[in-house]
């Protein structure tokens, strides 16, 4: 398998949300509109790629019956400096994501991905892997923002586009229901095009 | 490649013990490069707040702060503002734990005579696309001018003389609520206010 491999297999053959379905949590939470699956989605591929990368590097000097306490301290602290940069410099996204991002150290994507692929192979490809799963999963997670939003409140990234003030939407798809009826059409969605390829 | 190390109980602890040392080290770091960030955006949200609830100041409302005991274990911080150093409102950060879920904190503007100038949302964790209507005009504009001797702060289903948001009452009455909460701390201002007056007027 080529490295190139390693970044475009998480987007479509390997996407974490569509095909793995990890980390499903931040997935159904925080999608409620385009920008904050896109925030969620960024925030989570910082962390995986460094996670991945430092595993990789310390991987070896890790005794095999504490890594899991290991790498969960490795990720928590990339998850505490995205939270405090986030806290300072983008604030209203921070207000809007507020409890997910500490969540993301227990996102099973990132200790999935830190357990399955960066303590089995080297870094430079646990890079690879973190940037490809990383991408896949903000792809995932602002698409399914972005089809809720619209259907829910009928705005694209909080532009209106319907051309009418306080258009009647969907109200489900940006409450907790409408996250998993969007989310099950974009699995099948995906299944179908991967059937069919 | 090298061997993995074993797990012996040494090894275990010294590899633990480095990998916190080594966060802690980076995390308080980074907390240092941030803090200061942190506090300025926080310090700019309330400053944005209060000018969205009063007449234009000129001030620094945030440095005057002080607190209104409103129950008997809380208090409302109440940021007094200036122009050319008269007071022309004070802000008062309320709160309520009468929402739909979890605790709504507005920012209510009270003109010297007792007028609402302006109300605003701060936090609300109220249900999308019903409860969350407290933050269009439409809703929030009927505290505009709001008199406390004219007009009886309360749903219409109570009897009062706010519309409430479709399929939020809750929602509204824990607004109305929260206002309640400031006026109260109001009144408690304006007491001291006009007992300082009096006794100023007796000596």
């Amino acid at each position: 398998m080529g490295s190139f491999s390693n970044i475009t297999k998480g987007i479509i053959k390997e996407n974490p949300v569509f095909v793995l379905l990890l980390g499903m949590c931040p997935t159904l939470a925080v999608t409620s509109s385009g920008i904050n699956g896109f925030a969620m989605g960024a925030a989570t591929m910082f962390v995986l790629v460094l996670s991945n990368t430092v595993i990789s590097v310390i991987k070896q000097v890790i005794p095999s019956k504490v890594r899991i306490p290991a790498y969960i301290v490795v990720i928590a602290t990339f998850v505490t400096i995205v939270q405090l940069v986030m806290e300072a410099y983008t604030p209203s996204i921070h207000k809007q994501l507020g409890l997910f991002i500490p969540l993301i150290v227990v996102n099973c994507l990132i200790l999935g991905r830190a357990e399955a692929f960066a303590s089995k192979n080297n870094v430079f490809n646990s890079f690879l892997d973190g940037i490809g799963m990383g991408l896949g999963f903000t792809v995932a997670l602002t698409l399914l923002g972005v089809v809720r939003e619209l259907l829910g409140a009928g705005t694209l990234f909080g532009f209106n586009i319907t051309g009418i003030e306080h258009p009647k939407m969907m109200l489900v798809f940006v409450l907790p229901p409408g996250a998993f009826i969007v989310l099950a059409y974009l699995v099948a969605i995906n299944r179908m095009v991967q059937k069919n390829k | 490649m090298a061997k993995q190390a074993s797990s012996s109980l040494k090894n275990m602890i010294l590899s633990l013990l480095v990998i916190t040392t080594i966060s802690g080290a980076s995390l308080s770091y980074v907390h240092k490069i941030t803090a200061k960030g942190i506090e300025q955006s926080r310090q700019k949200k309330k400053i944005e707040a209060i000018t969205a609830v009063l007449p234009q100041f000129s001030n620094n409302p945030l440095k005057e702060m002080y607190k209104i005991a409103l129950f008997e274990n809380d208090s409302l911080e109440v940021y007094p503002a200036r122009r050319n150093d008269s007071l022309i409102g004070l802000a008062i950060a309320s709160k309520t734990n009468s929402g739909f879920s979890g605790e709504i904190k507005i920012m209510v503007g009270f003109l010297p005579n007792g007028i609402v100038y302006k109300t605003k949302v701060i936090e609300h964790h109220e249900t999308p696309g019903l409860g969350d209507k407290m933050e269009q005009p439409e809703f929030y504009s009927q505290f505009e001018q709001f008199n406390f001797h004219e007009k009886i702060n309360s749903v219409t289903k109570n009897g009062g003389d706010i519309d409430a948001i479709t399929a939020a009452t809750i929602s509204s009455r824990a607004y109305c609520n929260a206002v309640q909460n400031a006026y109260s701390v109001f009144q408690k201002i304006n007491q001291q206010w006009s007992s300082d007056s009096q006794s100023g007027a007796t000596k």
